[in-house]
């Protein structure tokens, strides 16, 4: 190899700032010149822009239907005409005229729609490209009231906060576990974050698909949930590898970050009035979460954390279900309900990580473990019972 | 028209849960003893209707600029081509018509732009209206950008028909059409280029009436009179042309906009004045394409029904409702002499027709 160094040839802050002002300054004329002499114009074939609209929010009240919708077209959209079930109806476009690539409208329709029922509405452009929006079930959508959000916390309580705070008691019985039962426990955790993290994967996606084009949704949730990933493995890991209580706390803002996509998910399907069954439901997905206090429980079985930490603990676990909540049925898009799913997705991959190194070191004899009928037990049954326990409230 | 298959019930997980969700909470409200926005109350007083229109809420938004479009609904309903007279040796008369293919886009309803094919820069294109017995001659000129051509419905040769070898006429072509004027009635004339439909559809199609010669039917000669264009008698009639047309404006093969004469709502947005002691007269169209049968009813008045116009008789007496096939048509004969004055609405009575803008209003006043 040469000995060629790059010699430090000391470049002036003024040189600096010259050097990066020019290709700046090459980019910017370029575009000025692609815009004032549009050399694209032999490939203008004379067929119409591309348009893209996408209804975002939909809120039904007693003044009628009020649509939320974004436009994605190539070029700034107008919508001429709004048709509800086959029929034109006045509207009110706010705000109106073209609405910007990227921008957002409400469309106001005085239309009496029918509790209950099922309703289609079409928006039409300039261009006459119709662009549907089905309302399945039509609901009054609820209302920032103060009984409206103390009944959706308690919902968001009742599905969230009650199963962590359930499996925590289970804590006490726990303890006396030895080597085997803990890492039974520690795979049982492993297995049950292994079918949240599939489960919100799908869900990001599902939702990610739902919205508008602009937002890049798969890509959106793939960088999201890799951001999360790293950051929280960056401040796990700032001090150590997590272990214990701090584990634990790991475990639950994960497990938390998923109870805020599926509040998002399940107050929007509030705000939207999807059709119901009854409360068997409720409690099938309060049995399905009972399972995570189990695993948020685990880490610390052989410590003895202070009392404050199993109400944070639980807190943090449970509480953005709450907050989800309130969050989807009041102001629900489908692309934060998708980067919420994939940012809690990253944190949840990041506890399987530090979980899975918590077992591998917490074991002597790293080879024997991974072969364990424990561990592969605990494994299968922690995602036995989320498969089976999630059948309940998949229909 | 389209299909229904979009109407499938979407459930998910989160929307079945919800059910047990709305249960709980109304549990846990009464718990707690506060009233939860009330999911059963459900109120539309506040979506009445304005008292002022017709129609309320229910219709389309904005005005269509009839200047740039060129011809205005409230025009061109008794807006008759009667072409150019001249004498053949023999004595008859030779009516000829100059007609043009122009592609144009045309604002079909308010702000919705329509890439059309059109006769002479209009949909439908001009009433053609002549004498029955008279020599015709239509000159077509293509200046469109696909071969177009003109089939009339009449008696003519085969080489007159305007179907692909026949008439039809290339890009900058022309072709002269020449038949008799005959049978007398309500006809019309449409491109039959391929494919038809969406020849039809981008707006080909046009009224061809044809009066009857009173001379030729003593036995009816004062009916036939009325009918014929110029005389006193049909002085008195207030004639009407309506073409019932849609349009597809995403290509699914199903109709965006209904109307007749081309933009939806125009009628019931500028009813159309009739002077009561006038007898109204129609010479309805059915062009819908993807649609198969269209209808006109008539608020509050019956009529006498004419198919194809080619009797002096009614072939259905005192009707509120007729349908026709596409390329059906006939003549409506009705009064409102008896009638107080005020608007009385005429739609397509399917229902879904009416409400994608086939709809409008006479206004009766008293003359």
């Amino acid at each position: 190899m040469s000995e060629t160094t790059v010699t430090g040839v000391p470049v002036s802050g003024w040189k600096r700032l010259a050097w990066i002002l020019l290709p700046l300054l090459v980019l910017a004329g370029s575009i000025a010149w692609i815009v004032a002499s549009d050399p694209l114009r032999s490939f203008d074939n004379g067929a119409p822009p591309v348009e893209a609209l996408t209804f975002e929010r939909t809120i039904l009240n007693e003044t009628g239907i009020h649509l939320m919708v974004r436009a994605g077209g190539s070029e700034p959209m107008t919508i001429a005409q709004v048709q509800v079930d086959d029929a034109y109806w006045r509207f009110i476009q706010d705000p109106p005229g073209e609405i910007e690539r990227g921008a957002t409208a409400w469309l106001n329709v005085p239309y009496p729609w029918v509790l209950g029922e099922a309703h289609m509405v079409i928006a039409l452009t300039n261009t006459g490209t119709a662009f549907e929006h089905e309302i399945a079930v039509a609901v009054p959508t609820p209302e920032a009231t103060s009984s409206q959000l103390l009944a959706q916390a308690i919902i968001g309580a009742i599905v969230g906060l009650l199963p962590v705070a359930v499996g925590l008691m289970f804590y006490p019985a726990l303890r006396g576990v030895g080597r085997g039962g803990m890492n039974f426990l520690l795979a049982l955790t492993i297995g049950l974050l292994a079918f949240l993290l599939i489960d919100m994967t799908g869900d990001a996606f599902e939702l990610a698909a739902e919205s508008a084009a602009l937002f890049q949704g798969p890509a959106m949730v793939v960088l999201a949930g890799a951001a999360s990933f790293l950051v929280l493995m960056g401040v796990g890991r700032w001090r150590g590898t997590p272990t214990g209580l701090s584990l634990s706390f790991f475990i639950a803002l994960g497990i938390g970050l998923h109870n805020l996509g599926e509040g998002l998910a399940i107050g929007a399907a509030f705000a939207a009035g999807s059709a119901g069954l009854g409360t068997f439901l409720v409690v099938g997905f309060t049995i399905h979460n009972v399972t995570e206090g189990i695993g948020i429980a685990a880490p610390i079985l052989k410590e003895r954390p202070p009392l404050w930490s199993f109400v944070a603990l639980t807190a943090l676990a449970g509480g953005p279900a709450v907050i989800g909540m309130w969050l989807g049925s009041l102001a629900y898009a489908p692309q934060w309900s998708a980067l919420a799913l994939a940012v809690g997705a990253g944190a949840v991959l990041q506890v399987i990580v530090e979980v899975g190194a918590f077992l591998l070191r917490s074991n002597d004899k790293r080879s024997a473990f991974t072969l364990s009928p424990t561990v592969i037990a605990g494994l299968v049954a922690g995602v036995g019972f989320m498969y089976a326990t999630a059948a309940f409230v998949k229909i | 028209m389209k299909s229904e298959d979009n109407y499938h019930e979407t459930l998910t997980r989160r929307g079945l849960l919800l059910g047990g969700l709305v249960a709980a909470s109304g549990a846990a409200v009464l718990v707690s003893g506060a009233t939860a926005q009330d999911m059963a109350g459900h109120d539309m007083s506040a979506t009445k209707a304005e008292p002022a229109a017709a129609h309320g809420d229910m219709m389309t938004v904005g005005e269509v600029d009839y200047a740039r479009n060129g011809f205005d609904p409230s025009t061109i309903l008794t807006e008759w081509e009667s072409g150019t007279v001249s004498m053949l040796p023999d004595g008859r008369t030779l009516r000829s018509f100059e007609i043009e293919a122009i592609d144009k886009e045309i604002e079909i309803a308010p702000g919705v732009m329509f890439a059309a094919w059109t006769y002479n820069g209009r949909v439908p294109g001009p009433a053609l209206r002549a004498k029955e017995g008279d020599r015709l001659r239509i000159t077509f000129k293509n200046f469109g950008s696909h071969p177009h051509s003109m089939h009339f419905h009449g008696v003519h040769s085969a080489r007159m028909d305007g179907v692909p070898g026949a008439g039809l006429v290339g890009p900058g072509e022309e072709f002269v059409y020449e038949f008799d004027a005959r049978p007398f009635g309500c006809h019309l004339y449409h491109c039959h280029a391929l494919p038809l439909r969406r020849h039809m559809h981008k707006g080909m199609y046009g009224a061809f009436i044809i009066d009857p010669d009173p001379e030729k039917h003593p036995e009816l000669a004062d009916v036939a009179r009325s009918r014929l264009l110029g005389t006193p008698e049909n002085a008195r009639w207030q004639e009407l042309v309506m073409v019932m047309n849609a349009f597809d404006t995403n290509f699914d093969d199903g109709n965006e906009f209904y109307a007749v004469n081309t933009v939806p709502h125009a009628y019931a947005k500028q009813p159309i004045r009739i002077e009561k002691s006038r007898p109204v007269r129609i010479y309805l169209v059915n062009v819908t394409e993807f649609d198969p049968i269209n209808s006109f009813h008539l608020h509050g008045n019956f009529f006498d029904y004419f198919d194809t116009g080619t009797n002096l008789t009614p072939t259905l007496r005192t009707v509120d409702l007729i349908t026709q096939c596409q390329a059906q048509r006939g003549i409506l004969e009705f009064s409102y002499a008896e009638h107080e004055a005020g608007q009385y609405m005429f739609h397509a009575h399917q229902a879904e027709f009416t409400e994608l803008g086939w709809m409008g209003m006479f206004d009766v006043v008293e003359a």
